[in-house]
């Protein structure tokens, strides 16, 4: 078999796996984010459907499909269309570079669990997840709604604000790694527990989480459809799969945002104390796969957590939180760490 | 790095570019559709609507987005420098500070100017 056919059968297969994988992490998350906001405010959540309304994804999957598809009389028809599926599509497109894995070997051949290892694969993240603000505002002003053009506003205003937050936290985190690879960020945290950036980098940690919340929308960022003032924002004249399209969206960002936290702060794939045998087999690939989604989901569990306990901000202190806070603290971080690395230089103690 | 590193990321494109397609034609397909000029209207809480939302709104956003633009780029600009640090060393250490500087200075003057007030 040509080296070129072997190589898009590898990369097609891998793709299809890791899309199955976070489409179905995506869909239970729906359903166990309903469990915990049961729980903790002291009742059970879903359980009809199924057992422990484990259906309960399936039956909002199909709901969603049945729907009547509407599409207000005064909206701008083309743009109302293509701004839900730009919104998923520009979450989605991250988990292209996002390391699932360590690289195994399947019959002599090197498999890597990841579906591309880009070199610019921080500056991919970057680019490609600050395009879902495009189908946001475009849907919010496509509805001719004032609700949805509010909701809009509110979170093109917000993302683009903790954009900039979140790149000052990446580049004090990039000083020390000095690559954009997130394999090789991986790579480098491997080894002890403390090796793991986030123990280098605490503050920039601290700063790229609150930030990944304002991205994603959600509580307490979640201005962009708050019910209580604008209806629910942005997505107000949405329904059927075009409304799922925009959640569905929402979930696949927090969830790739989180295995994101988990790759660049936590070490990634890699176990501590572990290193690759080897013959690194199916069983290594697993083993690396789980590791990274258990820490992931931790992530994921946090904002759940968070989104039923805190209340929401006013505009004022979010505009305030990201452009007073977080971006003089991220330049003086970045400034701190490059000193201190200099420093080390001089020392002779590297990392 | 080689073009066909990007192969795969073209494919993620169509995978998830597809699903998003089929899921959109198919919901176009299977669900009901009843037409009503009345259902069909700009909701505004079950009250006839007032005017248009192709309106003016508030300039706060537009500067938001001016700055964010300037900000940005900024940010980019210390991608290469930060990648390359540990070869630059003190050299590179001096440069970036005086550019943070003239950054601060920027932002301490939008600050004191009341850009950053939102009221």
């Amino acid at each position: 078999m040509p080296e070129i056919v072997a190589f898009l059968i590898e990369k097609t297969l891998v793709t299809i796996f890791v899309f199955i994988v976070v489409l179905t992490v995506v869909a239970f998350t729906t359903w166990i984010e309903r469990i915990v906001a049961g729980h903790i405010q002291m009742r059970y959540g879903p359980n009809r459907a199924g057992p422990k309304g484990l259906f309960q994804v399936a039956a909002d999957g199909v709901k969603f499909f049945m729907k009547e598809e509407f599409i207000p009389d005064r909206a701008n028809k083309v743009l109302f269309v293509i701004a839900p599926t730009f919104t998923f599509m520009a979450a989605g497109f991250i988990m292209a570079v996002i390391p699932f894995g360590d690289r195994i070997m399947i019959g002599g051949r090197e498999v890597l669990l990841q579906i591309a290892d880009l070199n610019i694969a921080v500056l991919y993240v970057l680019a490609i997840g600050s395009l879902g603000v495009y189908g946001i505002i475009a849907g919010g002003w496509a509805s001719n709604n004032k609700y949805s053009l509010m909701g809009g506003l509110r979170a093109s205003s917000q993302m683009i604000s903790y954009e900039i937050a979140m790149g000052l936290a990446i580049v004090a985190l990039l000083l020390d790694h000095g690559t954009l690879s997130l394999r090789q960020i991986v790579l480098n945290q491997q080894g002890a527990i403390w090796h793991w950036s986030v123990f280098s980098h605490p503050i920039g940690f601290i700063i790229f989480y609150v930030a990944a919340f304002a991205e994603s929308a959600r509580v307490p960022f979640d201005l962009p459809e708050a019910e209580n003032e604008i209806v629910a924002g942005y997505h107000t004249e949405y329904s059927a799969m075009k409304f799922g399209l925009f959640m569905f969206g929402e979930y696949v960002h927090m969830v790739l945002g989180s295995a994101l936290i988990a790759t660049l702060y936590f070490g990634g794939w890699s176990i501590p104390w572990v290193t690759a045998p080897e013959e690194p087999g199916l069983l290594w690939g697993l083993a690396t796969f789980a590791v990274l989604w258990i820490k992931t989901y931790f992530f994921v569990f946090v904002y759940m957590w968070v989104r039923w306990t805190l209340p929401r901000f006013r505009y004022d202190q979010l505009m305030n939180l990201g452009w007073k806070r977080l971006i003089p603290i991220g330049v003086v971080n970045i400034f701190i760490t490059a000193a201190l690395l200099v420093v080390f230089q001089h020392l002779g103690i590297a990392g | 790095m080689m073009p066909q590193d990007f192969v795969p990321v073209l494919l993620t494109f169509a995978v998830v570019g597809g699903f998003a397609g089929i899921a959109l034609v198919a919901t176009h397909f299977l669900g009901p559709k009843a037409y009503s000029p009345i259902k069909q209207d700009t909701y505004e809480c079950g009250v006839d609507y007032i005017g248009d939302s192709r309106s003016r709104f508030s300039v706060k956003f537009y500067l938001v987005a001016v700055l964010f633009v300037m900000f940005d780029l900024e940010v980019v600009f210390m991608y290469p420098w930060a990648v390359n640090f540990r070869t630059l060393g003190t050299f590179g250490l001096a440069t970036m500070g005086i550019f943070l500087v003239i950054l601060t200075v920027g932002l301490l003057y939008e600050w004191k100017k009341g850009a950053l007030e939102w009221d």
